[in-house]
Formats: C-alpha cells, structure tokens, sequence
C-alpha cells in the first residue's frame, strides 16, 4: 500500500502515522510536502493530526488551500483511499470533500484520552475489517472536535449510512456520558458517499502496538490494504 | 485605502460553549441580567480598492471563500475610507 503522508506547517502527527503504516504494518511510506501538486504514485494519502498554519482562523481553514488539496481532491476523485485523522478530519471539512464542521469541545477543554468507538459502517475503506457493532478502543486528542452539521445534511449522512464510527461505552452503547466533545449523534468518524474518504477526530496511528495500550487501530489501517485489494479484483 | 471590518458569528442554530463559558463567568462577577452570549471573530483589513463599493465586494468575497465557513458561521462586513 504506497501510502503518501502529508505534511503541513504545524503537522505533528505525521511520524506517528509513518511509524504506523511503515514499521507495523511494513508498508511503503513517503511524506508528502504540502505545495507537492502530483499524487500519481499513491495508493493511500493519510492527512495526519496536528495544528496546521497554527489552526488560525479555524482549524484547517488555512490548510485547505495548500497546493497540494487540489492534488487530494483529484486523487480522492479518482477512487484513491484518503484518511484524515483529527486535523486531517477538519481540512476535509474546510475543503468541503466532507461535510460538517468541528466545533469547540462543548467542555470548552482539550480532551486526550482512550475512547471507544462503535463500527457503524464496515463498507468504507478504513471499516472493512471491522464488523458492525464492534467496538475499538482508540485515542482522542482533540480542542475541536464537536461534530456539527444541519439537521438536513446530518439525516441524510445517517440515511446514506456514512456515520461510520460513534463514541460509545466499551459495551457498544452510544450514551451522552461516552461523548466527549459534545458532538451531534456522538458521530466520530463520517465517510463520503463512495467510501474512499473518511474523516475521524480518534487517532488510530496511536493505538497499534500493545506497549502504547491498544491495537485497535491497525484494524482502520488494515482495512485500507484490504480496501485496495478489493478494487484490484 | 478602505477599512473593512469583518464580524464573524456562528449561527444561531450553531451551540457555541466559549459563549456559555463567558455567560458563567459574568455571572459569577454579578452581572445576573446576561441572557446569552455569542463569541464571534472581528478582522479588520485595510485594502487599496477604487472605491468604496469595490472595496466591500472584496471584502465580501474574502469573508465567503476564507474569513467564515458558512457551514457554521454567519458574517457581516463594513466599510469606510481608511
């Protein structure tokens, strides 16, 4: 899985997903610059977490006009796997290839924690190793991820089954008390309507070696290898 | 050369805890007649246009394509000789 990882001022998350997908998973890797404008030779583009141009304004306001989103847009047009995890998450928002924002925490506080996430939709690219209903004990690190859309767009991601993971209890129940940012339908992570992009606030890269207390996260990198062999076929 | 102001507020359907934190906070300094209050951004941007009426076209399609998202956020703009 040739796996491009982007790289933006302010990005701070982009050796933990290479450490992921290249020494776990023994993938190639490659880091992508932000004013780099050709994908070809990916298979896979991973927008990491961080705080990109400082999140001024609004957190991936600035990075949405990077040369190289018109790059992730054309790649993502053509059927490529993108992932964007936490910031990655709100750049894909800001440049409308997901919809919906991320909001202030409704605690007002920056939330580092484990959280469990149930598996909504195994058919997106990053859930096809999962089963629906299973639960993934992955971290949270997060000032603004208090998912929002109208109560239009957000019926029809439900009705499209694009709500791919919720915040849950470790039992798989989605109550107020597991929703640690505030976020509406305690959505964690939505898709497009394809399947190949997927945005989510929890930081998977950070939970796929037991030592760091949790594997659960290679099961949404995995699932892209496994994505892109399906595709092959 | 104009001066834009540029206020940006989130919309009304949009919850805004920064808001609800500063409402806690003025309550607790005695001022009990606060109902509500919204949090918002202000730009100020000075920019060499003809005139007036280009300089808030400007500033106008600065605030939509950049200043504020319109998913969450409302904005309005104005303009005088700077």
């Amino acid at each position: 899985m040739r796996t491009g990882i982007v790289v933006f001022p302010g990005t701070w998350s982009d050796r933990d997903c290479g450490h992921a997908v290249g020494e776990i998973l023994g993938e190639p890797v490659r880091y992508v610059d932000h004013r780099e404008r050709a994908l070809d030779d990916l298979e896979l583009v991973i927008l990491p977490g961080g705080f990109s141009y400082g999140d001024y304004l609004r957190c991936g306001a600035i990075a949405r006009f990077a040369p190289v989103m018109d790059a992730v847009a054309n790649f993502a047009d053509r059927g490529g796997l993108v992932l964007g995890i936490c910031n990655g998450f709100q750049i894909l928002q800001e440049a409308r290839m997901l919809p919906g924002a991320l909001l202030r925490n409704a605690s007002c506080e920056f939330r580092c924690e484990w959280v469990h996430l149930r598996v909504e939709q195994s058919d997106s690219a990053f859930t096809l190793d999962c089963r629906p209903g299973q639960v993934l004990r992955i971290p949270i690190s997060h000032g603004e991820g208090n998912f929002f859309a109208d109560a239009e767009t957000l019926a029809s991601l439900e009705g499209a089954g694009r709500v791919v993971l919720r915040y849950c209890t470790s039992d798989g129940r989605v109550t107020a008390a597991a929703n640690p940012n505030g976020s509406l339908g305690n959505i964690a992570g939505i898709s497009n309507a394809r399947g190949n992009v997927v945005g989510m606030m929890p930081h998977p890269e950070r939970a796929c070696e037991a030592v760091l207390g949790g594997e659960d996260g290679l099961a949404v990198l995995r699932s892209a290898i496994h994505a892109l062999a399906r595709v092959a076929v | 050369m104009y001066r834009a102001e540029v206020f940006v507020t989130l919309k009304p359907v949009v919850n805004d805890p920064a808001g609800l934190t500063i409402r806690g906070g003025l309550e607790a300094l005695g001022f009990d007649s606060v109902r509500e209050v919204r949090a918002g951004k202000y730009l100020v941007i000075t920019l060499d246009e003809p005139d007036q009426d280009h300089a808030r076209a400007r500033a106008e399609a600065m605030a939509q394509q950049l200043l504020a998202n319109a998913v969450i956020e409302d904005f309005r703009v104005e303009v005088q000789p700077a």
